[in-house]
């Protein structure tokens, strides 16, 4: 029985906007021309590949249902908890919770406890983990032969799968472009195709490889070492990839309509509906920031503690807090596209084309829709993907003052809060913190490198610059 | 000048007033004192006559805009609202919910954020402007290429990860510093160095790559190309003639951001407990502390109000083509 939750809906909403308007772009040539120029970048590609890849993770995380059993009298019964997709590819991650903290890849705990021998005597020792590197008679000498043979026979699959999507895609492009085989494959591997495919499918064998490893490694151990309560780090990590998106993209989507609307209108309008406008977002401007948003979280949680009754369960008012942080977090940044919008119609509104449409007689709502709106767009576009990766760090440190996503809600900020206690902890634990710091870095270099190609594609006095 | 100056201050009241009553809204509609007294004094098991009590000690025991039983002027005067907002305008902060002196604290926690802020501040344009400018100077070589990629590479660290990464090497592994802590006087040096040293690191790849874009548009500039023709050597173009021209938007982008300086940093003083603004308000937000928060608020709006007329006035001090009107 699927589940819906707020986020997810808007997410796939979200979604499909995106794919609306790639559909409707495909066949308008002005439109489709800088997207050709992002698609011949190099580094835009290569990139675009690694966020796919977390895209990928986190659609599976956003698919929620109710999983089904069969209770004892055998009826079906639906669980009232819901879990992704993901979740339930993932259930042999998941569910394996050792103790406390455990190293990666190993088979013993990281603290020492009394064990209780066969023979009735207690000793003071490393106990084995219950799952982690459980297969192994004895972990001293077989863990690195084993390690190294579960990774191959891992490899070895990645190497499949790949070869599987390359044989997919190569044979799309020979049918799009009519070539043979071999001229086709010989193009690829000399890197004399438009579209970079030899970088491209590079990037996506290291991906798929890396993936492929991980999860065949992950079965046996806990490839990232287990955290306080004993989850596996990994695990982890990769739900965080979900709330990351999330507040990356949700974010923007909620303060574009109003950036769009009350950005065009002072710039068009002018007059007093430019001073209201332009007083709304000095005055929201003015306030900082990270207070602005403590106070309104601060206002939820006691709203929240008052209706405690309203919320169905723990993962709803989880995921209500999630789209709140949105939310805040878009009404205080919708100001500067809002600005960069009214400069721009500003000065569109005294070019000839606008003049002309108004000489004809056009409605003042058809030039704004019809000729300022799409001659904008490019800025909008080019705000958003640059704000993506700003908002998935902001997420973390705001996760560290505890004004940030549920303590519940899988977060990088949350796994680096919590990484703080155990940096002083003697001997440290440095998984939680180096695994969260490896998941955002990749998807925020990702996201940089391909925000910096879509601006200098999408915006005309680049364009000018480099010609 | 003068009039204009006047202008923008009068021009600040009513913005002033939006973030009162914004934040008033925030604290008092959505969640009335009766509320904040249940969350403060704990949820369970809280007496009336608690929430009364603690309601009346701190003055939110009125009604919110109106009240109908004082006298004339009174009616407005004797509220939440025009209480707590006229004492913010005239900068007096009253008491905290836990009934510390709110505008003592500040004066006194502004020495140690300032501490930090104002050298971080002037360490880091040095060092990001001179990355900059020898980027702009090795323009168009692989040194330029990779010191850009380099800048996107620091640009998508977490600042987090430079505050825990440096605490660890500096303060844990080398023990060149202590981790955390602050002491007056000559003392707080050595406090104050792994901050500062912190904040300018987290802060290279997004400054360099802004203050190049800056340099880069000027070297483009006629004035640039007829200093070449004179036959000047290119570090002399760079330094002397670019380098002042650009010094405008530099300028003028730190003044709008020095009143806030007293503010603090929020984390950074958090990490390394350092008794300044910044920690005062993470603290604050921890116990839920309205008044605080509040306090804060339009301390901060305040202060960025005051940047942006400092900044309108510094463009005509530095740039002479510049008029008020």
């Amino acid at each position: 029985m699927p589940a819906l939750f707020w986020t997810d809906v808007l997410f796939f909403l979200l979604l499909a906007m995106l794919a609306a308007l790639l559909v409707y772009a495909r066949d308008k040539e002005h439109l489709r021309r800088p997207w050709h120029k992002v698609a011949t970048n190099r580094s835009g590609m290569v990139s675009l590949v690694v966020l796919l890849a977390f895209l990928l993770v986190g659609v599976l995380d956003c698919l929620h249902f109710y999983p089904a059993f069969r209770d004892a009298d055998g009826r079906l019964e639906y669980k009232t908890e819901a879990i992704s997709v993901f979740d339930w590819c993932t259930m042999t991650l998941s569910t394996r919770d050792e103790k406390t903290y455990s190293a990666p890849f190993a088979a013993y705990a990281y603290a020492r406890e009394y064990v209780r021998r066969e023979d009735g005597s207690q000793r003071w020792e490393y106990p084995r983990l219950q799952y982690g590197g459980a297969h192994l008679e004895n972990p001293q000498s077989q863990k690195l032969g084993d390690i190294v043979a579960t990774a191959t026979s891992g490899a070895g699959k990645g190497l499949l799968l790949w070869s599987a999507l390359c044989a997919v895609l190569v044979g799309l492009l020979v049918r799009q472009h009519r070539l043979p085989w071999n001229v086709c494959l010989r193009r690829i591997a000399q890197d004399r195709t438009q579209v970079p495919w030899r970088a491209m499918l590079i990037t996506l064998l290291i991906v798929v490889m890396a993936a492929c490893v991980l999860a065949e490694l992950s079965v046996k151990y806990h490839v990232l070492g287990t955290d306080k309560v004993g989850q596996d780090v990994f695990y982890q990590s990769l739900k965080s990839v979900r709330t990351g998106l999330i507040i990356g993209t949700l974010t923007t989507m909620i303060m574009l309509p109003f950036a769009l609307l009350l950005g065009i209108l002072a710039g068009y309008f002018r007059g007093w509906v430019d001073d209201v406008i332009q007083y709304v977002y000095t005055t929201l401007n003015s306030i900082p920031d990270v207070l602005l948003i403590a106070a309104a979280i601060l206002m939820m949680q006691v709203y929240m503690a008052k209706h405690e009754d309203e919320f169905a369960s723990l993962a709803l008012r989880a995921d209500l807090r999630l789209l709140f942080l949105c939310l805040i977090l878009g009404i205080t940044r919708w100001t500067g596209l809002c600005r960069l919008l009214r400069a721009e119609t500003l000065k569109l509104r005294e070019m000839e084309y606008i003049q002309a449409a108004k000489a004809l007689g056009v409605g003042q709502w058809g030039i704004l829709v019809r000729h300022i709106l799409p001659n904008v767009f490019h800025i909008v576009l080019i705000t958003v993907t640059l704000d993506f990766s700003a908002l998935v760090l902001a997420e973390a440190v705001l996760s560290y003052i505890n004004i940030g996503v549920d303590p519940t809600t899988p977060s990088w900020g949350n796994m680096i809060n919590s990484a703080r206690l155990e940096m002083a902890r003697e001997p440290i634990v440095w998984w939680s913190l180096t695994a969260a710091f490896l998941f955002m870095f990749t998807l925020v270099l990702a996201a940089n490198l391909f925000a910096d190609v879509v601006r200098d594609a999408l915006d005309p006095r680049r364009e000018a610059n480099n010609r | 000048m003068m009039q204009y100056v006047v202008r923008r201050i009068l021009y600040a009241v009513p913005l002033l007033l939006g973030v009162n009553v914004l934040t008033f809204v925030l604290f008092f509609i959505v969640n009335s004192p009766d509320d904040m007294a249940r969350m403060n004094l704990g949820q369970k098991h809280v007496t009336p006559e608690a929430i009364e009590k603690w309601k009346r000690e701190r003055g939110y025991d009125r009604p919110l805009f109106w009240n109908e039983r004082s006298p004339g002027a009174a009616k407005l005067t004797d509220t939440i609202f025009y209480d707590k907002s006229v004492g913010l305008f005239l900068l007096r902060f009253g008491r905290s919910d836990n009934g510390r002196n709110i505008g003592a604290d500040i004066r006194q926690r502004m020495w140690p954020s300032l501490a930090i802020a104002a050298p971080a501040l002037l360490v880091g344009l040095l060092v990001h402007v001179s990355l900059a400018l020898m980027l702009v100077f090795f323009r168009l070589t692989y040194l330029e290429f990779w010191g850009v990629a380099l800048c996107v590479v620091l640009m998508s660290i977490s600042s987090l990860f430079y505050i825990i990464g440096g605490q660890f090497v500096v303060g844990k592994l080398l023990q060149w510093v202590p981790i955390s802590g602050y002491d007056t006087g000559l003392e707080a040096i050595k406090f104050i160095i792994l901050p500062i040293l912190i904040s300018v690191a987290a802060g290279i790849g997004s400054g360099v790559r802004w203050y190049r874009t800056l340099f880069l548009e000027e070297v483009e500039k006629d004035y640039v190309r007829t200093a070449r023709a004179k036959g000047l050597t290119e570090p002399r173009v760079l330094f002397t003639h670019v380098l002042k021209n650009a010094m405008i938007p530099i300028l003028t982008g730190v003044v709008v951001i020095l009143p806030q300086l007293f503010m603090g940093s929020l984390i950074l003083e958090s990490f390394f407990s350092i008794p300044g603004l910044g920690s005062y308000t993470i603290d604050a937000i921890s116990q839920q502390d309205f008044a605080i928060v509040r306090a804060m608020v339009f301390l901060g709006s305040a202060l960025y109000i005051l940047g942006l007329l400092l900044t309108d006035i510094s463009y005509t001090l530095v740039d002479p083509r510049v008029r008020l009107s």
